[in-house]
């Protein structure tokens, strides 16, 4: 079903200068919608499980992970996962390890740039409560204040075995139906964007990077 | 012929303490004033014409930063650690970029992270590390870090922090009530 634009709430921009502003979209981001039958979402769903193809982008040391990951010993690629260089071409943010409040701002306009549906594992224990840089004055404590979290791995670092097994069971998640990230973000979007503005200071670029 | 080189560094820019680490490291302290001027003749006429690293450290008790430049000597495999003391509350520091033009990046480094201004650094008000920071400069000691955090960036109720030694102790010995 088609919406009409010209009534919906659009997006201030009020981080760009006037001339910039036209250069960018100010519509809201909106849900997904799953198909109206459900076999068929069913189906969709399989299939976005078994291509799950990761964003490379290493935004702390529990990075160093998803190297192991994709090599002949543990071999992601049986389970369909890639690395992609680019976030349009991505479904999967590994948040590997602590997020840095400059590294906050770039995860955003990635992620934010993804096509749905896309899907968001955090890696470690910093992403989650700070883990070791709980008192530091340029990491965050909780990521999933910023954008929504599908998966934990807890660890400091996790093993890939571990990140395997999160592949897997977000996997088993995608194929019930269950992760609704991407969603929840548009859903609570301007809270979501509240937090990101809390922390990011020098807000110089669309509210939404489409 | 180091020793002649401090000899005619104690006369000419009133060098003091003067810590020798075998084998190759000195440093030498001299004053805010003669400070620039040490270190071009240093380079322009005894050879250290690297210059390694510029730091920093905050000694809040006494009031003062001080900064450190690393210098080396190709010729004599000599470092020459040169520390200038500045006062704390109102930092400042003669540029050195026109001698080494990489001082730019450390000068900015500590603009931001102490608050020292370097007057006629290029590039100095902008940003470096830090985006948009907005509030004391974070590597001084008086900058509570934990509280900055907490108000910022908030707090994971559950988080619950262990000392390795004795939590170890109760995992390996239970039944003594963990042996101390």
């Amino acid at each position: 079903m088609t919406k009409d634009l010209s009534t919906e709430a659009t997006l201030e921009n009020a981080g760009l200068s006037v001339e910039d502003q036209q250069l960018f979209s100010n519509a809201r981001p909106r849900a997904y919608e799953p198909y109206p039958i459900k076999a068929v979402e069913d189906f969709a769903n399989w299939a976005r499980a078994n291509s799950l193809w990761i964003l490379a982008f290493g935004t702390g040391c529990c990075s160093i992970e998803l190297r192991p990951l994709m090599t002949a010993r543990f071999d992601a690629s049986r389970f369909g996962v890639a690395g992609r260089p680019t976030p349009r071409q991505s479904s999967v943010f590994i948040i590997g390890g602590y997020v840095s409040v400059k590294t906050l701002k770039r995860i955003v306009r990635s992620y934010e740039q993804m096509q749905g549906p896309k899907f968001i594992i955090a890696l470690g224990s910093c992403p989650a409560n700070g883990g070791m840089y709980f008192d530091s004055y340029n990491t965050i404590n909780q990521f999933d204040l910023y954008l929504p979290v599908d998966l934990y791995v807890t660890g400091c670092m996790p093993r890939p075995e571990a990140l395997l097994g999160a592949i897997l069971e977000l996997q088993d998640d995608i194929k019930a139906g269950n992760c609704d990230g991407a969603n929840r973000y548009i859903e609570h979007f301007d809270e979501y964007k509240a937090n990101q503005k809390k922390v990011i200071k020098n807000w110089n670029m669309p509210d939404y990077n489409w | 012929m180091m020793s002649e080189l401090l000899d005619r560094l104690v006369r000419d820019f009133a060098v003091t303490d003067i810590t020798e680490r075998p084998p190759a490291i000195t440093t030498l302290k001299v004053s805010k004033e003669n400070g620039e001027r040490l270190i071009r003749e240093l380079r322009d006429r005894e050879g250290f014409t690297h210059l390694a690293f510029v730091a920093c450290t905050d000694w809040i008790e006494d009031g003062l930063f001080r900064l450190i430049y690393m210098l080396h000597n190709y010729d004599s495999k000599q470092n020459l650690g040169v520390h200038i003391d500045i006062d704390r509350d109102n930092a400042e520091m003669t540029s050195i970029h026109t001698l080494w033009a990489q001082a730019w990046t450390y000068q900015r480094e500590l603009r931001e992270m102490y608050g020292i201004n370097f007057p006629g650094s290029p590039r100095l008000e902008e940003d470096f590390c830090l985006e948009g920071w907005d509030d004391m400069p974070p590597m001084r000691r008086d900058f509570d870090t934990v509280k900055y955090s907490t108000e910022r960036f908030g707090h994971r109720e559950g988080r619950v922090s262990l000392e390795p030694r004795d939590h170890m102790q109760v995992q390996l010995y239970p039944t003594r009530g963990g042996d101390k």
